[in-house]
């Protein structure tokens, strides 16, 4: 695949390198301070930095402030956008926004529901949902022009990504999913936290027989785990996640302050085994306020230095 | 059979929106509102006794038929007396019919209940919203189940990734719309329509307020 866009990460997975990317959450307030300490701690070990949008419907400062703060770093951000907070009109201009600052990665989500938020009893718009999120920032692009048909002046020049989850039920669905998103434009797509490696080995062999790999760059989505509680949580409680009772004994059978440890070791690992399946592309790092340990993953993992297309 | 899907305000706030009141009028109706036993015979005798417990002079209260319906001017003529005698009418009906009295009697209205959603009866006690009037219907591609409804996100292009054992990850007692329509696509051997991309939706079929002239 050649790079149709200025974007670096585009530009690291079109050269055959493996990308790897990781995310911060923006803070709950307007000191930027956070998201510069949490930017530089990871830094010179990501090619692209994501910049959630509300995750979790808890209200926050906003992702495209916060990737204009990377932006003035010097940094790479992939703008999150959900399109539950946004009708068309607001899309399209916060995505022209974004490409005004040539912010050149964007993450099309739906985002998670308001029920789970500081502001449950507002209303959720979805107009266009991710699919058709995915297809407007492409249409914008690629047309040059507004969903409306009229010209854009400077057109945003925007490598677009979405989300999969191959673990979420039906199965079946997944691959097929993950089809009609590429179908839609998109581009690169980064997963739902693996920890059943077998899973997603089967999902991505299955992606691989038809082809999708070839189509688009899939970032395995890892998340080390803090400790045995946070396991037992992610297994009981988030849905749509998959987290196989061997890590749940892995870190309960460890002692309580060698868990977070041994976290780090299973994402590590996970690493190390992902590298070698056919068709992956890369990673995308989620240390959940635990941003510091990235650097770590990253080197153990066997992934820096990072490489230089510039 | 379609309902419009209702349910009682709490005390607390009937008792707010009638404070300044003392001669009060209660109607109900003899249609959803007593389906769904909300309001009808009984829970306007209910609220009668509740009322006139609290120091409220009830002048009196009528179970309409079909309160929503034009024939309602007529009904509340045969209460004409006892309607002058209040100050206000409480009203136990969807608000189709609450402001179809409220058209006819010049007289402050309350509503005692909150309407919830247009539903279908599914079993004996149980209402479903399976549409929601959209404008622009879908289902002839979602093997007749509408996601723009059932879907929490109203998505249309497939599940998210929340699905949680084939029910909605905000309520477990709430089916997944797309694994509903995955099965029953899969059943009828249509599993391409999903593959399908829907286009963003033309919400302006019918601008909100919805107005019809034949």
């Amino acid at each position: 695949m050649k790079a149709k866009t200025p974007s670096k990460l585009e530009k690291i997975l079109a050269s055959g390198n493996m990308a790897v990317t990781s995310e911060c959450g923006p803070p709950r307030g307007s000191d930027p301070e956070g998201i510069i300490r949490k930017a530089e701690m990871i830094k010179n070990h990501v090619d692209a930095i994501n910049i959630t949008d509300n995750q979790t419907s808890m209200t926050r400062l906003c992702s495209l402030a916060a990737c204009i703060r990377l932006k003035l770093m010097g940094l790479e951000p992939v703008l999150q956008m959900v399109t539950r907070d946004r009708n068309r009109i607001a899309i399209q201009s916060d995505i022209l926004g974004a490409a005004s600052f040539d912010i050149h990665n964007m993450l099309c989500l739906s985002g998670d529901h308001q029920n789970f938020g500081d502001c449950a009893q507002g209303q959720n718009v979805h107009d266009i949902d991710s699919m058709q999120l995915i297809q407007t920032v492409r249409y914008m692009r690629d047309e040059g022009k507004f969903l409306g048909g009229d010209a854009i002046q400077r057109p945003p020049q925007m490598f677009v990504g979405a989300a999969a989850n191959p673990f979420a039920d039906p199965y079946e669905i997944r691959v097929p999913r993950l089809a009609k998103k590429v179908a839609a434009g998109a581009e690169f797509i980064q997963t739902q936290c693996i920890y059943n490696l077998d899973k997603f080995e089967d999902w991505l062999s299955k992606a691989r027989d038809r082809g999708l790999t070839e189509q688009v760059y899939i970032l395995a989505g890892l998340t080390p785990m803090k400790s045995a509680g946070m396991a037992r949580y992610m297994k009981n409680r988030v849905p749509g996640m998959d987290v196989p009772e061997a890590i749940v004994k892995r870190l309960a059978d460890t002692p309580k302050e060698k868990q977070a440890e041994e976290g780090i070791k299973i994402c590590i690992e996970s690493i190390q085994r992902l590298k070698e399946a056919k068709g992956l592309a890369g990673f995308h790092i989620m240390a959940i306020e635990w941003e510091e340990m990235v650097p770590e993953i990253v080197e153990q993992g066997g992934l820096y230095p990072r490489p230089n297309v510039d | 059979m379609i309902r419009s899907i209702t349910r009682q305000k709490t005390e607390e706030e009937i008792d707010r929106l009638l404070n300044g009141y003392s001669r009060i009028f209660i109607i109900g109706c003899g249609t959803c509102v007593t389906m769904t036993r909300t309001g009808g015979e009984p829970e306007v005798t209910a609220m009668q006794r509740r009322l006139r417990d609290k120091g409220k002079l009830i002048t009196g209260q009528a179970v309409l038929p079909v309160a929503c319906d034009n024939l309602t001017s007529e009904a509340l003529k045969e209460y004409g007396d006892q309607i002058n005698q209040a100050d206000l009418l409480l009203i136990m009906t969807c608000a189709f019919g609450v402001q179809t009295v409220a058209g006819y009697a010049n007289k402050m209205v309350v509503p005692a209940l909150d309407t919830l959603f247009m539903g279908k009866q599914t079993s004996e006690g149980l209402f479903n919203e399976i549409c929601s009037q959209c404008g622009s219907c879908i289902i002839g591609e979602t093997g007749g189940i509408c996601p723009v409804t059932s879907c929490h996100k109203g998505l249309v292009n497939g599940p998210c990734g929340g699905t949680n054992d084939g029910k909605c990850e905000i309520d477990s007692n709430k089916d997944c719309a797309w694994t509903l329509i995955y099965n029953r696509l899969e059943k009828l051997n249509r599993l391409d329509f999903i593959r399908v991309l829907k286009r963003p939706r033309n919400y302006q079929v019918e601008p909100t307020p919805g107005k019809w002239n034949l």
